[in-house]
């Protein structure tokens, strides 16, 4: 029978289902980040319960990490440096290899679990991050977990979960020259909402999707997360697998992953279809992600509590331009863009370009690797000659845990997945779009699309 | 874990879509490295009118003194989506939330209740709507009783059947703890990774410090 690229992956790590249709799946990689897997370590060292394959384990400092330069174990969140000293410590007991504050390849954990080979194509991942997703664009068999399921795993390197629907998304045409992996992700999730995917493992494919690049497949892939999906895949393609030999722990002989492709007949629970020639640049206007519009809409009409109440928050009123709408903040950075390709598309629009007056800009690259590639390049000379503060690697502003924001009230255009009340701090007003939105907006001081300069 | 067979108890209801777990528990209120302390960062952005000095929102559901107690949560589509962050639970749990009813949950944010002990039962919209008003009569007189050995809500008319997956009720009824669980299993874990290894050497990585 032909199956998809998800039950492939699915299959070759099932241990056993029992009568209730859950499985134990066999887990191959485990990373955590300071945040949600200091706890998980401290309990087991607690109950003296050991990690039963610790050098398949990886931690990771990015969550409340401080990202100014010149940074050590301090962060302005309260309580933030025990969180980073626990997982230290938590490491060091079981002998886990950390890429600590100081590590040079030191990153948000999603980045780098793809760069250093720690997630591969056919292997089997999780993480207690809901944007674990992000690796399914290797091929890789991805799950964002909470704690209890991360000591779980820590301690019998296994999963237990029910399989998930399946759920193709079928992505045809090519980009238009403006159009990015992100502003598919916010179409797509203003087109079928947060809970779109219902729980579905969804697996994207089709012209747009063969086109992209890694990077961009991982940006597709995050935002999965914003979409209620359980992950997210996408069949590995020859650059794809090329990237990820390369990386330090990928093994010098791997397996023959060609059969990583769902089989042609093989059926999917929902199967949803999208022209990408028909989608532009986007731009959230409220404070769930499906709020979305493209940036030379108008501010839609109220019609439901939700919508009022997002429009109260985020201080827009119906029927206004978006790209109209002048802003305080820039912000460049998070597990959804700030790989190199993306630091590269917002230097591209910033590059001989001053900052607008008054607005707020800070380029967050996604790791070390990325900041020192682009460093090379001379991309850091672009940002800051735009007004940008360039910083070192962390989840920074994408949320409020390092204690890290532009302020009370301020209005920021963001390259991150999440436009949430409160998300990027106290009164914190989010619009979310692609790397070139985003730099536009900076250079206009207002809600711009890259085309309009 | 504690078993959940019955609960009776006051309901509030917070019937908006897309209740996130950064509004459950904002990342400032994650302070230490612990499940314990956070029944207080509860809701804080909705729950404080400032959630530094503490000062209660008079307004918000879980302050009113008619809904004191709650331990039965009403909420909207999409409950617990955002953030995979387990803290949102410890704090309901806390706060001493034991049983949420919205028409469906997040993945990550449903399993996190399980493992807490936590029931997450899917009902529809209209149908929780009705016992919101039902209980805005007389929040204190008029409690829901939650069976799950029947998986039925009492009070408010008719007992309406909620959803749960077996698997979830089972371990919620029991109180089952997941690693005793696996650790009876290790055998046949050892089998399959056994055979994984040799059909796939290069999934495994080399044992030892310098790696
Ligand atoms: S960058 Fe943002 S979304 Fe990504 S892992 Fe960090 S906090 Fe989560």
């Amino acid at each position: 029978m032909p199956s998809s690229l998800f039950d492939k992956l699915w299959d070759s790590h099932c241990v056993e289902t029992d009568d209730d249709g859950v499985s134990l799946l066999y887990v191959d990689r485990v990373v955590m980040h300071e945040r949600t897997g200091s706890v998980a370590l401290d309990t087991l060292l607690r109950r003296g319960r050991p990690v039963r394959r610790p050098e398949h384990v990886f931690c990771v400092v990015d969550h409340v990490v401080d990202t100014r330069p010149g940074r050590g174990d301090e962060t302005q969140a309260p309580g933030g440096r025990d969180f980073i000293v626990a997982l230290r410590q938590g490491a060091a007991a079981f002998g886990l290899r950390m890429f600590d504050v100081d590590d040079q390849d030191q990153g948000i954990t999603h980045l780098v679990s793809a760069e250093q080979g720690i997630a591969l194509p056919g292997l089997s991942i999780v993480c207690p991050d809901s944007h674990t997703c992000t690796l399914g664009a290797l091929g890789t068999l991805a799950f964002g977990i909470g704690t209890s399921e991360l000591q779980h795993v820590l301690a019998t390197s296994t999963l237990r979960m029910a399989k998930p629907d399946t759920m193709r998304v079928v992505i045809d045409g090519r980009l238009g020259a403006h159009a990015t992996a992100k502003d598919l992700a916010l179409y797509l999730i203003g087109a079928y909402g947060t809970g779109g995917a219902g729980g579905a493992a969804v697996e994207f494919a089709g012209e747009a999707v063969a086109r992209m690049d890694t990077e961009a497949r991982m940006t597709l892939c995050n935002m999965a997360a914003e979409f209620g999906a359980a992950t997210a895949v996408i069949a590995p393609d020859e650059a794809v697998l090329k990237s990820v030999v390369a990386a330090p722990l990928a093994p010098a002989r791997v397996g023959d992953w060609s059969a990583l492709r769902s089989d042609c007949g093989a059926r999917f629970d929902r199967e949803v279809d999208l022209d990408a020639a028909a989608i532009g640049p986007q731009v959230t206007w409220g404070t769930s992600p499906e709020q979305c519009a493209p940036v030379r809409a108008r501010v839609p009409a109220a019609t439901t509590t939700a919508a009022r109440r997002s429009l109260a928050y985020m201080g827009l009123e119906p029927g206004t331009p978006l790209d109209s709408v002048p802003i305080d903040a820039a912000f460049v950075g998070s597990c959804t863009n700030a790989r190199i390709g993306d630091l590269r598309a917002a230097a591209r629009v910033l590059e001989g370009r001053p900052g607008a007056p008054g607005v707020a800009a800070v380029c967050v690259p996604g790791s070390r690797r990325v900041k020192r590639a682009a460093e090379a390049e001379g991309l850091d000379r672009v940002f800051v000659e735009a007004g940008f503060e360039w910083r070192e690697p962390g989840c920074s502003m994408c949320f409020f845990a390092g204690g890290e924001t532009f302020g009370a009230g301020k209005r920021v255009i963001s390259t991150t997945n999440r436009n949430f009340e409160e998300r990027q701090g106290p009164g914190v007003r989010s619009h979310l779009a692609s790397p070139g939105v985003v730099a536009a907006s900076a250079v206009c001081g207002r809600i711009a699309a890259p085309d309009a300069l | 874990m504690q078993p959940l067979t019955v609960h009776a108890g006051v309901v509030a209801p917070l019937l908006r879509a897309n209740i996130d777990t950064d509004a459950i528990i904002p990342s400032r209120e994650m302070r230490r490295v612990s499940r314990q302390g956070l029944g207080e960062g509860l809701f804080a952005n909705w729950r404080y009118l400032d959630p530094e000095l503490r000062r209660p929102n008079p307004d918000f559901v879980l302050n009113r003194p008619e809904r004191a107690g709650a331990s039965i949560l009403l909420g909207g589509p999409n409950f617990g989506c955002g953030s995979s962050r387990e803290y949102a639970v410890w704090a309901l749990d806390e706060f001493g939330i034991r049983v949420i009813l919205a028409p469906d949950f997040n993945p990550i944010f449903h399993k996190n209740c399980v493992a807490n002990g936590l029931l997450p039962a899917r009902l529809p919209f209209p149908a929780i709507r009705e016992l919101a008003a039902w209980t805005d009569r007389d929040p204190q007189g008029n409690r829901l009783v939650v069976d799950l050995r029947t998986s039925r809500i009492e009070g408010g008319g008719t007992p309406v059947a909620f959803d749960v997956s077996g698997a979830d009720r089972i371990r919620l009824l029991r109180g089952l703890d997941d690693i005793a669980l696996t650790d009876t299993r290790a055998a046949v874990i050892e089998a399959f990774e056994r055979n994984r290894f040799a059909a796939h050497p290069w999934v495994r990585l080399p044992e030892g410090a310098d790696r």
